[in-house]
């Protein structure tokens, strides 16, 4: 090994975690563990209609006779699910007694994460934001204004209290509770989330996104979105989310749905930046989150993500296009470091004629990470002219980590066309040498080779979230370089 | 300016520098020729630092400061450039962004303001003309997908941005056509000032009809074996090195 991969892989102790603070919230907690009572408590506590109960006892009883799944290319240790907290609420200060007002402690906790809760401060252009902390929603911004489109944005509780019929039509329609071990789980106790509706022919005029914040320690977060697109509708989407620095991991096992109606468009971002846990592996989050969109005729679903953060990471954001002429992508950027996994990817699922799909995935593996892209393009027999291109690199630092790459095509019908292309690269010695002799630190290099590594995910972000991201990768490969 | 003494270096168990003594001065052109695998390109290497080579013995001073002593970067950043016989391609990463973060280093290691985006597109414009480097190329990624001679351009254009005291050259004229060559040459015949002072690296005397050398300085088996003026160069041109290498092969 040379002089300069053994600085690389050497020096990994400075990574920097900026989220890592933990705020003091005086939080409403309930007993660690889970059963059916456990599951009443957490129901009526939101104030649910009967049937959604019904719902999560079902899921419940489905989950107990499930099995941890042991596919991904992941060592993941014994999860004690008794060991739990279920359900933590941060308490309203005394003396606030408006369902407006907010506690300041928490405003100040989401100023300090770049999320600012009161409109005028929004960013330029206007982000809407519905801000999750542990198991509930505690602001969500602009929904006058939204409002006054028609457009529906607010907490998956409030949803199911002022729109249960919308909310029981779309439920678990797109990922049911028998999808898998930790859908079931999710469907159960599920607390907070965000729910959003774009009525017919609506361009959404501003970005839509939650920010979910862990805080108690000792809790899991079970969110559940659900966005529907409805016909000729368009929105933005996006996901931001952090959690404080510990020695225990935490479990975040959560469920977003999107249904895009016919003509409608859906774009979701994800910036995921849970704590890893730290340099010698202790700690961080376990990750495991199915999400999954349905397009009906021509409708069209974009996945972008950026992932950073968590310990472990599952997550497979997929497609199922329905419709004729519709089309689904994935762009992802998974970056792992120290002693992080991830198992990430996506499912095209072709049913409609003519359907397109794009799979662009950069994974970037530093450190004794391993990182596995895993994929499935399945082409059903109706599915006439599917069309899929998928491209997998995988970037290298150092000599301790892993990269893998498990594509899986199904197709069923011989008019479809599916192209794959792979490649795995390390960062060059010719190539720091090069920006070094420029000027540039061999820190800055490196983040300068990944960014451009990684820009043609990072150009299908927003704006302001591509900013983030790119320094978000910079900062995530802090220390991994001499 | 630079002041190398007695220098020693290897790469993994093979010593390739066998004592080398050069003095450069604010103002000169120097031109080192000789046959392949002479030492010539690890010579240029050792002076930017590459961690391929190991010095042995012997020492080099640049403006005052022990060279083998400073990294990489900061060599850089005093003023030291390396032209690249092999420029190496930055997928995805702009010529632009990638020479604003250099002149920044630079700039800020002089301790001059960063520039605004106004001036340093102007500053682009303007440094790009001296080697006639197409606009188009410097919004594309560092060096991906450029010719050979759009690549050696490349070099000078980026040696023009960042004004070095010193420009060591690697065989900057190799794989060019004869009117790429005139084009860099004369870019870098442009850039010399009695400030600077360029090290060339070269097997062609045709190199020194645009670049004119204030002395010639022939490597030989990790030695510099013989030097002169400009002349010295034609001499080499016309008869090769073997009348003067007869006496030092091993």
């Amino acid at each position: 090994m040379k002089q300069k991969d053994t600085d690389i892989i050497g020096d990994i102790e400075n990574r920097e975690y900026k989220y890592g603070f933990t705020s003091d919230i005086e939080t409403e907690t309930i007993p660690r563990g889970l059963d059916e009572n456990v599951i009443r408590l957490i129901s009526r506590k939101k104030g649910e209609p009967d049937w959604m109960l019904e719902m999560r006892l079902k899921a419940y009883r489905h989950w107990l006779t499930m099995e941890m799944p042991t596919w991904a290319h992941l060592d993941i240790p014994p999860i004690d699910f008794q060991d739990i907290i279920y359900f933590a609420s941060p308490k309203k200060p005394s003396g606030i007694t408006s369902a407006d007002d907010i506690d300041p402690e928490l405003k100040r906790t989401f100023d300090k994460l770049g999320i600012p809760l009161e409109e005028q401060l929004a960013l330029s252009g206007g982000v809407a934001v519905d801000a999750v902390m542990d198991s509930v929603s505690v602001k969500t911004t602009f929904k006058e204004v939204l409002a006054e489109k028609g457009i529906i944005f607010c907490s998956m509780s409030e949803a199911l209290r002022d729109y249960p019929e919308l909310v029981r039509k779309y439920l678990g329609s797109v990922v049911s509770y028998a999808d898998n071990f930790y859908s079931a789980l999710n469907a159960a106790v599920f607390s907070d989330g965000s729910f959003c509706y774009i009525p017919k022919g609506v361009r959404c005029p501003m970005e839509l996104s939650t920010y979910f914040r862990i805080n108690a320690a000792g809790t899991g977060q079970f969110e559940r979105t659900l966005i529907v697109a409805d016909e000729g509708s368009y929105v933005s989407y996006l996901e931001g989310c952090t959690a404080p620095r510990r020695d225990e991991n935490q479990l975040h096992a959560a469920v977003v749905e999107i249904v895009v109606l016919r003509d409608a468009e859906v774009k979701y971002s994800t910036v995921q930046n849970w704590y890893p846990g730290d340099k010698d592996g202790r700690g961080g989050i376990y990750n495991f989150v199915t999400k999954r969109g349905i397009c009906y005729e021509n409708a069209r679903l974009s996945w972008t993500q950026v992932e950073t953060g968590s310990a472990i990471t599952w997550k497979y954001p997929s497609c199922v296009l329905l419709g004729d002429n519709s089309a689904g992508e994935f762009y992802s950027v998974a970056m792992t470091n120290n002693f992080q996994q991830a198992d990430t990817g996506t499912k095209m699922i072709h049913i409609g004629r003519n359907t397109r799909s794009r799979i662009v995935s950069k994974g970037i593996s530093a450190g004794r990470s391993q990182n596995s892209y895993r994929g499935l393009v399945k082409v059903a027999k109706g599915a006439d002219n599917a069309r899929n291109y998928s491209q997998c690199d995988s970037l290298l630092i150092g000599d301790k980590c892993g990269a893998h790459t498990f594509p899986t095509i199904d197709s069923r019908n011989s008019s479809a066309v599916l192209e794959h292309e792979a490649t795995t690269s390390k960062i060059s010695e010719e190539q720091l040498f090069y920006c070094n002799q420029r000027g540039l630190s061999t820190e800055d290099a490196v983040g300068l080779i990944v960014n451009g590594y990684a820009k043609e995910v990072l150009n299908k972000l927003p704006m302001e979230f591509a900013v983030e991201a790119q320094k978000l990768l910079s900062i995530s490969l802090e220390g991994s370089v001499g | 300016m630079l002041i190398i003494k007695n220098l020693h270096a290897r790469v993994a168990d093979k010593e390739i520098l066998k004592g080398i003594d050069l003095e450069v001065r604010a103002g000169e052109i120097h031109a080192i020729m000789g046959p392949n695998g002479s030492g010539k390109s690890t010579l240029a290497g050792v002076l930017a630092g590459n961690e391929k080579y190991t010095v042995t013995e012997g020492e080099v001073t640049f403006e005052g400061r022990d060279l083998l002593a400073v990294p990489v970067e900061e060599r850089a950043r005093m003023g030291l450039f390396l032209g690249f016989q092999y420029p190496v391609e930055i997928a995805g990463v702009s010529m632009a962004n990638f020479m604003k973060l250099a002149v920044a280093e630079r700039r800020r290691y002089l301790g001059e303001e960063p520039l605004t985006a106004s001036e340093f597109l102007r500053l682009m414009r303007e440094k790009g003309a001296i080697v006639e480097l197409d606009s188009k190329l410097t919004s594309r990624a560092v060096n991906e997908g450029f010719s050979g001679g759009e690549k050696k351009k490349n070099e000078i254009f980026q040696m023009a941005m960042l004004d070095p005291k010193l420009a060591i050259l690697d065989e900057t004229d190799s794989g060019l056509d004869i009117d790429a060559l005139r084009i860099v040459a004369t870019g870098v015949t442009k850039l010399h000032t009695a400030e600077n002072a360029t090290v060339v690296i070269t097997h062609y005397q045709r190199l020194l009809d645009y670049i004119v050398p204030d002395y010639v300085h022939v490597l030989y088996n990790g030695r510099i074996i013989h030097s002169g003026d400009k002349s010295l160069a034609l001499k080499l041109e016309k008869e090769g090195y073997d009348w003067l290498i007869n006496d030092y092969k091993e």
